[in-house]
Parts: C-alpha cells; sequence; structure tokens
C-alpha cells in the first residue's frame, strides 16, 4: 500500500443542524485521495466541490489552535494534521467522519466546547503569585524546574481528550482529562501558589481525579501527547503529598494495596474490598460474594496464599515506601 | 519449533477469585507444549492503583517481580492486562531513565536483587498469537467453535496506550485491534464486531464511581448481545470479574437484562484444543456457562 500515492476512499460525513433537522444523516462520498492529503484537505474538497453547506472547523491549519478536531471511526485527531493514508492503514477505505461529540452538535462537525471550557476554568488555569509591579529582573524557571511541567504545557485545548473519556460521558461532574492536566500544568510551576487550592478542587467527590476508570483513552487520544493519565496519577500523588486525602473508600482502597502486600505479597481481595468500603459499605458487596463463594472464586482467610520470598517484600515495602496516610 | 518457555507471572487474581484462569492456562499449555515457569516470588502488580499512593514503591516491587524473570533468563508473561500495563510501563521507566533505575536499584540491593532489564514482558495472548503462531495453532484444533458467534472483549490495559504496548504487546492498533479477533478464527469460531470491544469494562472505579462502572459493564454486555454474540471472550481477569459477576448492578444501571457466559482466553482456546469444560474450571463462573 505504501508504494501507491493516491486510493479510493469512502466517507460518510454526519451531518446536522441544530435550526432543521430533527435527526442527524450522512452523506457519502468517494474520492481518490492522495498519500500527502490529510482529513482537512477532504473536507475542504467537500465543501468547495460537492456541498459548500458543510461546517466544521479551521484556522490555523498546523496543530496549533485546536478547533480541528473530530472523529474518524471513532478515533479522535487533528483534521489538519492526520494523513489520510495512515488513517486507511488503521480502518481501510471506508471512513466516518464525525464531530467529537454527536450529543452537543451546533451544526455538523461544530460542537458547543462549553462543558470543555466551563471544566478547564473550575480548576483554576493560571499561575497564582504575587506580581511584583515593577520587576527589575526576569522571573526566570530553569530547564531543570521546567521539565517538571512533563510537557503538560503543549495542550492546546483540541478535546480530543475531553470528549473520549469515559468517565466524562457518564458522570457529568467529573473534571475530565484536560483540565486535570492543566491542573497538574499549573501545580508543578515553580513560581505557582494556587496548588493546594487546586489539589482541593481535583480531589473532591465525583467531580476529582478518584472517578476516573483509567481506561488510558485520553493518552491515546492526544496528539500532542500530554498524556493526561499520567498527570492525573501525579495529582494523586501530590494529594497525599499534601497530606490532604481523605479518608474515604477512593483513597483507602490506593492505600489497602500497600497493607495487602506487606501482609501478603499477593493481594487479599476480600480484605481490600472491607478496608476500603469499610464493615459497613461492605455489606452491599455481600449478594456477589455469596455468588462468588458458591462457584469457588473466594478464598478463605487460612488459605490465603503467600508470595514467596514474603520477607523481602515486607523488607522493600520497609525501606522503599515514599508516603504515610 | 523450539519449545516455547517463560516465566510466568500469575498476579493476584488468577491465584483467587478467577482460580479458572490459571486452571486454563496451565492446561493449554500443556496441550501446546509451551513450557510456564511459575514465578512464585512475585509480589502483586498494585493494579494501578498502589501507584496512587506511592509510585516509587510500586515502581520497586514491579521492578523485584522481573528481576525473577531476569534470574531465570526468561521472557516474562503475564495473564491479566492490568498486570501487563504495570509491569510493562515499569520496565520502560527503567529502560529509559538510567537515573531512576539506579534508584531503584539501590532498594534491590538491598534484598539482594538486581533490576537489569534483560527480559521482555508480554501478555500470553501475544505469546500465542505471535511466538506459537495461529497457524500452528489452528492446526492443533480439535473441537472447531464453528457454532458460537463469540465476541472478543480486549480490555484497556493490553492496548493503550499504544506507545507503551508496541513495545511489550504487539503493536496493534487500540482503534481497530485484531489479535483476539484473529484468535476466535484460527479456533473456528465466528468473530463478532461491536463497538464496545475495544472500550473500557469499569472494573478500577468500581468502588468509588460504582454507577460509572456499572453503566460501562452494562453497555459492554449489551453491545455483544445485539452483535449477537453467544459469550465473550477476554483476555484480562479483571475484566471477566466485570462482566461474568456483575452483571445484576450493569443490568440496573443501563435499565436492561444484561447477561452472557463470558471465557477467559485460555478457556476459549482450550475448548478447541478438546479439553474438558472440568480442566479449564468452567465450573467457576458465576454467569453459567451452558453450551459444553
Ligand atoms: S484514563 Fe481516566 S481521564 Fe483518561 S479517558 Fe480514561 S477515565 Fe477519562
Ligand atoms: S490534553 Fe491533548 S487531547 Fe486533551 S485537550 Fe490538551 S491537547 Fe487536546
Ligand atoms: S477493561 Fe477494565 S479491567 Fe480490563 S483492562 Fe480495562 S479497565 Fe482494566
Ligand atoms: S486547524 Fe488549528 S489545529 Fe487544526
Amino acid at each position: 500500500m505504501d508504494a501507491l500515492t493516491s486510493q479510493q476512499v469512502t466517507f460518510k460525513v454526519f451531518r446536522f443542524n441544530e435550526e432543521t433537522d430533527y435527526l442527524p444523516f450522512y452523506n457519502t462520498y468517494t474520492l481518490n485521495v492522495t498519500h500527502e492529503e490529510v482529513v482537512l484537505d477532504i473536507l475542504n474538497r467537500i465543501k468547495w466541490d460537492h456541498d459548500g453547506s458543510l461546517s466544521y472547523r479551521r484556522s490555523c491549519r498546523h496543530g496549533i489552535c485546536g478547533v480541528c478536531s473530530i472523529k474518524i471511526n471513532g478515533k479522535a485527531i487533528l483534521a489538519c494534521k492526520s494523513r489520510l493514508f495512515d488513517l486507511v492503514k488503521i480502518f481501510g477505505t471506508d471512513l466516518t467522519i464525525e464531530p467529537l461529540s454527536t450529543k452537543r452538535v451546533i451544526k455538523d462537525l461544530i460542537i458547543d466546547k462549553k462543558d470543555f471550557w466551563e471544566k478547564h476554568a473550575h480548576v483554576n488555569p493560571y499561575l497564582v503569585s504575587d506580581i511584583i509591579e515593577e520587576p527589575t529582573s526576569e522571573h526566570l524557571v530553569s530547564p531543570h524546574d521546567a521539565e517538571k511541567l512533563n510537557e503538560a504545557d503543549y495542550c492546546i485545548q483540541c478535546g480530543a481528550c475531553h470528549y473520549s473519556c469515559p468517565a466524562l460521558a457518564i458522570n457529568e461532574q467529573f473534571i475530565g482529562p484536560a483540565a486535570f492536566a492543566a491542573a497538574y500544568r499549573f501545580s508543578a510551576d515553580v513560581r505557582d501558589e494556587g496548588a493546594l487550592e487546586r489539589l482541593h478542587i481535583v480531589n473532591e467527590e465525583a467531580e476529582g481525579v478518584w472517578d476516573c476508570v483509567k481506561c488510558m483513552e485520553c493518552a491515546e487520544a492526544c496528539p500532542k501527547d500530554v498524556n493526561p493519565i499520567e498527570k492525573i496519577t501525579k495529582l494523586h500523588n501530590m494529594i497525599f503529598e499534601a497530606g490532604i486525602a481523605k479518608n474515604n473508600v477512593a483513597t483507602r482502597h490506593a492505600v489497602g494495596f500497600a497493607h495487602s502486600i506487606q501482609k501478603h505479597g499477593l493481594l487479599d481481595e476480600g480484605e481490600l474490598v472491607r478496608y476500603s468500603e469499610g464493615n459497613i459499605g461492605v455489606m452491599k458487596h455481600i449478594p456477589e460474594a455469596l455468588a462468588m463463594f458458591k462457584n469457588g472464586k473466594i478464598v478463605m482467610p487460612w488459605n490465603m496464599p503467600k508470595s514467596k520470598n514474603l520477607d523481602e517484600i515486607k523488607k522493600l515495602i520497609q525501606s522503599s515506601s515514599t508516603v504515610k496516610f | 519449533m523450539e519449545k516455547l518457555k517463560y516465566a510466568l507471572y500469575t498476579g493476584c487474581t488468577a491465584r483467587e477469585s478467577t482460580p479458572e484462569l490459571l486452571k486454563s492456562t496451565l492446561a493449554i499449555a500443556e496441550k501446546l507444549g509451551i513450557e510456564l515457569v511459575l514465578l512464585d516470588e512475585a509480589s502483586c502488580c498494585g493494579a494501578s492503583h498502589l501507584q496512587d499512593y506511592d509510585d516509587f514503591l510500586s515502581l520497586v516491587l514491579n521492578a523485584r517481580n522481573i528481576c525473577y524473570a531476569e534470574k531465570l533468563g526468561l521472557t516474562m508473561v503475564t495473564i491479566c492486562n492490568t498486570c501487563q500495563l504495570n509491569t510493562a510501563m515499569t520496565k520502560h521507566r527503567l529502560d529509559t531513565n538510567p537515573e531512576l533505575k539506579a534508584r531503584v536499584n539501590a532498594k534491590l540491593a538491598e534484598v539482594g536483587l538486581e533490576y537489569k532489564g534483560t527480559s521482555e514482558v508480554t501478555h500470553f495472548l501475544y505469546a500465542l498469537v505471535q511466538d506459537f503462531g495461529l497457524e500452528n495453532l489452528a492446526a492443533l484444533v480439535k473441537v472447531p467453535l464453528s457454532q458460537f458467534n463469540i465476541a472478543p472483549f480486549y480490555g484497556c490495559h493490553n492496548i493503550r496506550p499504544s506507545e507503551l504496548q508496541n513495545l511489550s504487546n504487539g503493536g496493534e492498533n487500540p482503534y481497530n485491534p485484531t489479535s483476539l479477533d484473529d484468535l476466535i478464527i484460527a479456533c473456528g469460531g465466528v468473530n463478532v464486531d461491536y463497538a464496545e470491544k475495544n472500550k473500557c469494562c469499569g472494573f478500577h472505579a468500581e468502588l468509588q464511581s460504582p454507577h460509572t462502572a456499572a453503566v460501562l459493564t452494562g453497555n459492554a454486555l449489551a453491545g455483544a448481545i445485539d452483535a449477537n454474540a453467544d459469550w465473550i471472550v477476554t483476555p484480562c481477569p479483571l475484566c471477566h470479574l466485570k462482566l461474568d459477576v456483575q452483571h445484576h448492578g450493569a443490568s440496573k444501571a443501563i435499565g436492561r437484562d444484561v447477561k452472557l457466559p463470558v471465557l477467559h482466553m485460555p478457556q476459549m482456546v482450550g475448548l478447541a484444543l478438546g479439553c474438558t469444560p472440568a480442566e479449564l474450571g468452567l465450573n467457576h463462573h458465576v454467569t453459567k456457562v451452558d453450551f459444553v
């Protein structure tokens, strides 16, 4: 396929006009595409040669403004950056072009990103610092300190991760990967003094980092390799380090692993659930636990398997632990 | 073909709530002539939660596990997606960051171990598909699964993030994975396509975000049912626990009765190779496997 310089691709394009349409529909176009073309070229050709009413956002054409993000066969992309031939390699020659979120469409591929910006604004996405009104020198950040941002500052707010996040699709309160990455970006900045307040915001139940399902969709979706889930893990760590982790099911779930490994090397699954939920909360798991017990899926405490060389594990937990709860 | 030999990192689940996974893994390895050496020294990988609490401790423990595969001079195979992710992530971070590796090794030295980076880490699914080979497997099939529509459920932590998985898990595209589909076909079955096959089951948020987790499980089961699947197959015991055990909560969350038998990847292969239900531990399922 690599030797090809052009090939036929069939595009199914999502259409919907909030003002006139009752239901969305798709238009199909079969076009000859060249190995140099990106998705935005195709959208332009459809608009210019076939249907001038097709609406989509684009501005910089350079992978920098972040407005052209859409989905191809469910994969979030920047239209101006994704080559057709790469997409054909993944999906074959039938491609479906859709907006980032079909629930939020204004017209065709244009969506209302209000929820994205609200979440972003919610985490104080700016440096909090006392400003010297008449500075006499620059406020320099060393390369070493700049590296602490871990490329979180590369975010172009395209929304690809946000609209690929399944936790957010179900739980509208969830702050979401892009805003978490922004929360990390400013909290990790040596000039910032607003980290503690931000950590409190992302530590809230239902909204905060604890409700991430760890699907890694955000890391996969990001066209700028911001790796939001990595920043979410760092926010978890910062919450524990700042000593503001609440004593709840989510934090006990994370901490419980250390307890269990200390004791058995392996995880004591039943004890982890009991420790996380507490003696009362654990009751709601009883029906499942009974079903599991009946089918030989629950190991009794006296049969709990242990790792060989458990003393090594205990010693390492003693010497390598860096956090207290 | 030279005899394949791996160090098997079972993880905790296969020794506790999914004993059928370990049983069926060992059963098919024997049938296929693959030698698996159990890493009994290994600890829990932290299941993507320990690192939220103590990232460094999680690295040290996972590195220690890999040390034992290195001592044997073998590739480590995992049978749980989340073990795979945590172990491969540890390996990647240590192999690309000499300073971090030195810090971890300073701790490991206290117990007489050293992480070198000489063992690969791969999920057993990819060992079968790539090292053993699908054609070789297909040639050994005794009971083709041709009367079954089988829905593959890949599980996030075997396919994402692709940057990492491409180093360890054979580089399939997470938006259009094919390994499990190909394995179904090699076993003589009919692979079913549905939108949720590469989506999340919700397992890791089950305690702290039960509604989100239950909807994800419900969507996955509903997707497979609507695509006419007779059962689901998965390489991940955590996905299995969610899909096999939690269908009540899932049905409630999405307002629709969803229930479908779910087999572990080696159980499916075992059926095709002619293993008995007892050899594959099919009696351990909560959603009964009523078709064999
Ligand atoms: S890893 Fe967490 S934040 Fe990222 S997409 Fe999945 S649920 Fe959302
Ligand atoms: S983190 Fe990446 S995917 Fe998410 S908004 Fe920023 S640039 Fe886009
Ligand atoms: S599908 Fe669920 S259990 Fe399986 S790997 Fe993903 S999050 Fe973990
Ligand atoms: S047009 Fe600006 S990022 Fe694509």
